[in-house]
């Protein structure tokens, strides 16, 4: 039995014959339930149409829409330079990624080489960027189970390294640091001594962390066993990432399809076997730790000088040959795509970005919630690591 | 479950007592050294250029007029809309001066939402002298080219073995580079005395297009295989490009343009407009390029157009002025013919006031413009100058073919580009005919104010010429009846408190520079005999100078002046003036028409 179900199950809708449930609101037995798009316990702006009997969730219907920004249209109709600060827009947590898909295959099509000092600082940003983007993630599980005070330490960490993003790219959110072509700067003169300044105490902070959520009766109770994806919904439904690795899927394509510098940095990656929510909490709390180490590597290895960035021809008429390329890379949510098509022109012809929250909170969500207690809808959500901004583009 | 599971979450007890992690007050923090916050644009710097408003995605960035514009700047500032930007800094970035840039001041809090759209530098703000926030690393300029290609040039050796041309052209591959820096400002455009427009024709040598490109430069231009190699390209000095790095090579990407169509395809591209004959006839006194840019318009109106010219070619000084090492006689040629395929009739042999008078003309025709060269070379009056050469004189005969004196040693008064012209045609001929060079330039000007283009002066020194600034000539020296050289002092100061010429000597700096032949090359005048006493009388005259009006009439109504007689020194002068009166010239002719 995937779920926590009740012995009795004698009020409850019975399927029919074909396995499906035949819900007449008319009964009064069954209660529309709408979770989202405004409310505590959802991923961003997005909304779940719950079906409820009871306590109990019978359908659910995710909701997508709320925060289309047409970019990728839009996108179209901007030279290739002024696509570059529209990027980091798609996802608001970790925005970097972004920037880094987009270069690259600008570079890739346009044939650019980018210094190698440049391929350091990218590896290194996007590393500090899972790092952000995992601390989020933590607040939002802890807060979804009650736990609050979690979600100020780790708001309180994860500012700590924007301070450290301010300092290195100019900006806290949006970074806008990886220009097609490279990056715009070398790290500041002591960075990597306030960096460990932040990691320590992140280390710190990660240490309570492990006390007050993952030895906890409560957490444990309400997360392990409860939203197990079966391992033979993973190809079906393009799982990657951390919620697949949690179900014993050791892919990663940080080691699998290396891009950047990754094949020079020692790691592992991280799985578990369970599949639930707490398997994938605890993947993902590894991760970090992993990151913190990379971040480490990345600062004694990365070569102390040279160019960040290649000569590219004048941006205001820059016109790319004609090619397509699909840039990938794994972000703290598994496969992070763009896609980009050029005609010659001064435009892309297309971009799409493949992020991986649109199949994990669409379709997979759907799938997992029907047998879920209302109150475990949120955890169960947010367990899987969703960005709305990513979904919509 | 345990009963550590628990008692466990309770450490989170242990940080009750901390102090808060939150500001209080978060305005007025200070952001990081490399925050982009609001901007600064240094107006001591900023041209208006408007590349901040091109690479702005988000159209934040207008650019409006100023009161105090400086010349040569589009008189635009950037204003930004701060309910529009968003902060990635690309204006700064791609600042052709590098005068924009952001500040690490972020917070600012107010009622009124218009106050939140502004014009850095002009609207004065708290962070406009603030030193932290996001500027470029090391100042460089990344998103544009900085630099040209060098231009391919035959060596000083090979180039002073004969007067071919000097300058190769570029390669496709280095034209292709070289357009590509431009930004498209178009404030060359504005400062290009033809208003040619550039910064379309750059792009079609991008493209490749070249016929679209020889069209667009014949529309403003039909000297541009000339200026493409002579033109005095002050479009470049205007050339947002200029401040950090190279200007665009706007001159050698129009050769490029004309060196890449073939020949015979002018005829076809720059064919004549299908109008209409109007019957009326125009003459033209002078066929320099401001008598032929007028007479290519006119005639291109359906006019009949007879040129006049003195000298055995046309061309002007084009020809008999400029060496034939930078502009070849067959280039200028094919343009002449391209102007005469639209029904110029050009009579050369034809001097005005010996062959035929002005009265004779006037009576003939419609209208008549007068073109005429600045020919007459201008003497230094100091003793022995009676023997000394014209510089101008000397480059004409150069060019005609006739036989010049070449003695061993050559003294050049002067310190412009004529100078320098004649002292490297000189030099040419004493190596043809002594096997070595011995040419001396004596300037008036010390080297930071000289007259000459720098590359000229570079030039004339790889080729053996040698170069004295702030040297005044004081005797030609002739020893029986024959030069032996040029005595000079040196300059301490050309003008007075009132700027008015009046050169002062340091007479214990005495130098005499021992030569045969001494030219003199400081500056021409118009022979203006053929129009006659009561014709000159009639005239009105500006210092020297005939007066005309915007158009480029005189005071007669009959009668126009173009060219170096009213302007330049130089041919985009010319064939700008020779588009002013050719049109002042139809409108006159368009009007007569309709009237009688």
């Amino acid at each position: 039995m995937m779920f926590n179900l009740k012995t009795d199950r004698s009020q409850y809708p019975q399927p029919g014959p074909d396995g499906k449930l035949e819900i007449d609101l008319e009964t009064g037995k069954y209660l529309k339930l709408w979770q989202g798009p405004n409310h505590p316990g959802i991923t961003g702006n997005m909304s779940v149409e719950l079906t409820v009997c009871g306590d109990e969730v019978v359908a659910g219907k995710t909701h997508v829409g709320y925060l289309h920004r047409g970019f990728e249209k839009l996108m179209e109709r901007r030279s290739f330079i002024q696509v570059f600060p529209i990027v980091c827009r798609v996802c608001v947590p970790e925005p970097d990624f972004n920037e880094y898909c987009y270069a690259a295959a600008v570079e890739e099509l346009a044939g650019i080489k980018v210094p190698e000092l440049a391929n350091w600082m990218r590896t290194l940003i996007l590393e500090m960027g899972r790092f952000n983007s995992y601390m989020m993630f933590l607040g939002g599980i802890s807060g979804a189970l009650g736990l609050g005070v979690v979600g100020q330490w780790m708001t309180y960490v994860r500012d700590l390294m924007l301070d450290r993003f301010e300092e290195l790219t100019g900006a806290r959110i949006y970074h806008m640091f990886i220009l097609p072509g490279g990056v715009r700067g070398h790290l500041p003169d002591g960075f990597a001594g306030r960096m460990e300044e932040v990691l320590r105490t992140a280390e710190k902070y990660l240490a309570d962390v492990e006390k007050v959520m993952f030895r906890n009766a409560v957490y444990k109770r309400r997360t392990k066993g409860i939203g197990v994806i079966d391992p033979k919904l993973f190809e079906p439904y393009g799982v990657t990432g951390p919620n697949a690795r949690a179900g014993g899927v050791a892919k990663d394509l940080r080691k699998d399809a290396p891009y950047l510098v990754y094949n020079e940095l020692d790691f592992e990656v991280q799985t578990g076997k369970d599949s639930d929510i707490h398997t994938r909490v605890d993947v993902r709390y590894r991760d970090i730790h992993q990151s913190i180490a990379l971040i480490r590597q990345i600062l004694q290895k990365m070569p102390k000088d040279g160019p960040v960035m290649a000569k590219i021809p004048n941006v205001l008429h820059w016109q790319i040959p004609r090619g397509e390329t699909y840039i990938k890379g794994e972000s703290s949510r598994g496969e992070y795509g763009y896609y980009l098509v050029t005609d010659g022109s001064g435009y892309p012809r297309r971009i799409n970005v493949r992020g991986p929250s649109y199949t994990h909170a669409m379709a997979l969500l759907e799938h997992l919630i029907p047998g879920t207690n209302i109150s475990d809808v949120a955890q169960l959500m947010v367990s899987l690591h969703t960005y709305p901004p990513e979904i919509e583009r | 479950m345990s009963l550590r599971d628990v008692l466990s979450p309770y450490t989170a007890w242990k940080h009750l007592f901390e102090a808060p992690v939150t500001i209080k007050d978060p305005i007025g923090r200070e952001a990081a050294e490399r925050y982009r916050g609001f901007h600064q644009n240094d107006l001591s710097k900023c041209i208006g250029c408007g590349s901040c408003e091109d690479i702005c995605q988000n159209a934040a960035i207008d650019m409006v007029p100023v009161s105090d514009p400086k010349t040569g700047d589009s008189g635009l500032r950037p204003m930004i809309d701060y309910g529009r930007c968003c902060w990635c800094a690309l204006c700064v970035d791609v600042c052709m001066t590098g005068s924009l840039t952001m500040s690490n001041e972020y917070t600012w809090v107010d009622s009124d939402p218009d106050a939140f759209r502004f014009t850095p530098g002009v609207d004065l703000k708290s962070w406009d002298a603030e030193e932290k926030g996001y500027k470029r690393e090391n100042n460089e300029r990344r998103l544009t080219g900085t630099h040209r290609p060098e231009m391919g040039m035959l060596e000083p050796e090979a180039r002073i073995a004969s007067f071919g041309e000097i300058v190769h052209g570029y390669t496709r591959a280095e034209a292709v580079i070289e357009a590509d820096r431009c930004v498209e400002c178009g404030l060359c455009v504005a400062t290009c005395p033809a208003h040619m427009d550039i910064p379309d024709y750059i792009r079609k040598v991008r493209e490749g297009d070249y016929e679209g490109g020889l069209k667009l430069l014949y529309e403003t231009n039909p000297f541009s295989q000339t200026c493409g190699r002579v033109c005095t390209h002050a479009c470049e000095t205007a050339c947002a490009a200029v401040h950090e790095g190279d200007a665009i090579a706007i001159r050698w990407l129009k050769r490029d343009i004309t060196d890449n169509v073939p020949r015979e395809r002018y005829f076809d591209l720059i064919s004549k407009p299908d109008v209409p004959e109007t019957g009326k006839k125009v003459a033209i006194v002078g066929a320099g390029p401001g008598g032929l840019t007028t007479a290519f318009d006119l005639a291109r109106a359906g006019n009949e157009v007879v040129v006049f010219e003195a000298l055995p070619k046309p061309g002007g000084m084009m020809r008999y002025g400029i060496p034939e090492y930078r502009l070849p006689y067959d280039v200028l040629d094919h343009e002449i013919s391209v102007i005469e395929k639209m029904g110029v009739d050009i009579r050369c042999n034809q001097r005005i006031g010996t062959d035929i008078t002005l009265d004779q003309l006037k009576k003939d025709h419609d209208a008549v413009v007068l073109s005429l060269g600045l020919n007459q070379g201008r003497s230094t009056r100091v003793p022995g100058s009676e023997e000394a050469e014209s510089a101008i004189d000397l480059l004409r005969r150069i060019t005609a073919g006739d036989k010049v004196p070449v003695p061993k040693q050559v003294a050049i008064i002067g310190g412009g580009n004529v100078a320098m012209d004649i002292a490297r045609s000189m030099a040419r001929l004493q190596r043809q005919k002594h096997g070595e060079v011995g040419v001396t330039v004596t300037a008036l000007e010390d080297f930071d104010h000289f007259l000459a283009d720098d590359e000229e002066v570079e030039e004339a020194r790889e080729e053996g010429c040698v170069i004295y600034d702030a040297r005044g000539p004081q005797e030609i020296v002739v020893k029986s009846g024959k030069v032996a050289g040029l005595r000079t002092w040196k300059c301490k100061a050309i003008f007075d408190a009132e700027g008015r010429f009046a050169p002062k000597y340091d007479a214990s700096d005495e130098m005499v520079h021992p030569a045969q032949m001494v030219v003199e090359a400081i500056g021409q005048s118009a022979d203006i005999s053929l129009l006659g006493a009561e014709l000159t009388e009639k005239l009105e005259w500006n210092r020297g100078r005939i007066r005309i009006d915007q158009n480029g009439r005189t005071s007669e109504p009959w009668l126009w002046a173009a060219g170096d007689l009213v302007s330049g020194p130089d041919v985009i002068h010319a064939v700008a003036d020779g588009h002013r009166v050719a049109k002042s010239v139809s409108a006159m002719l368009q009007a007569t028409r309709e009237t009688h």
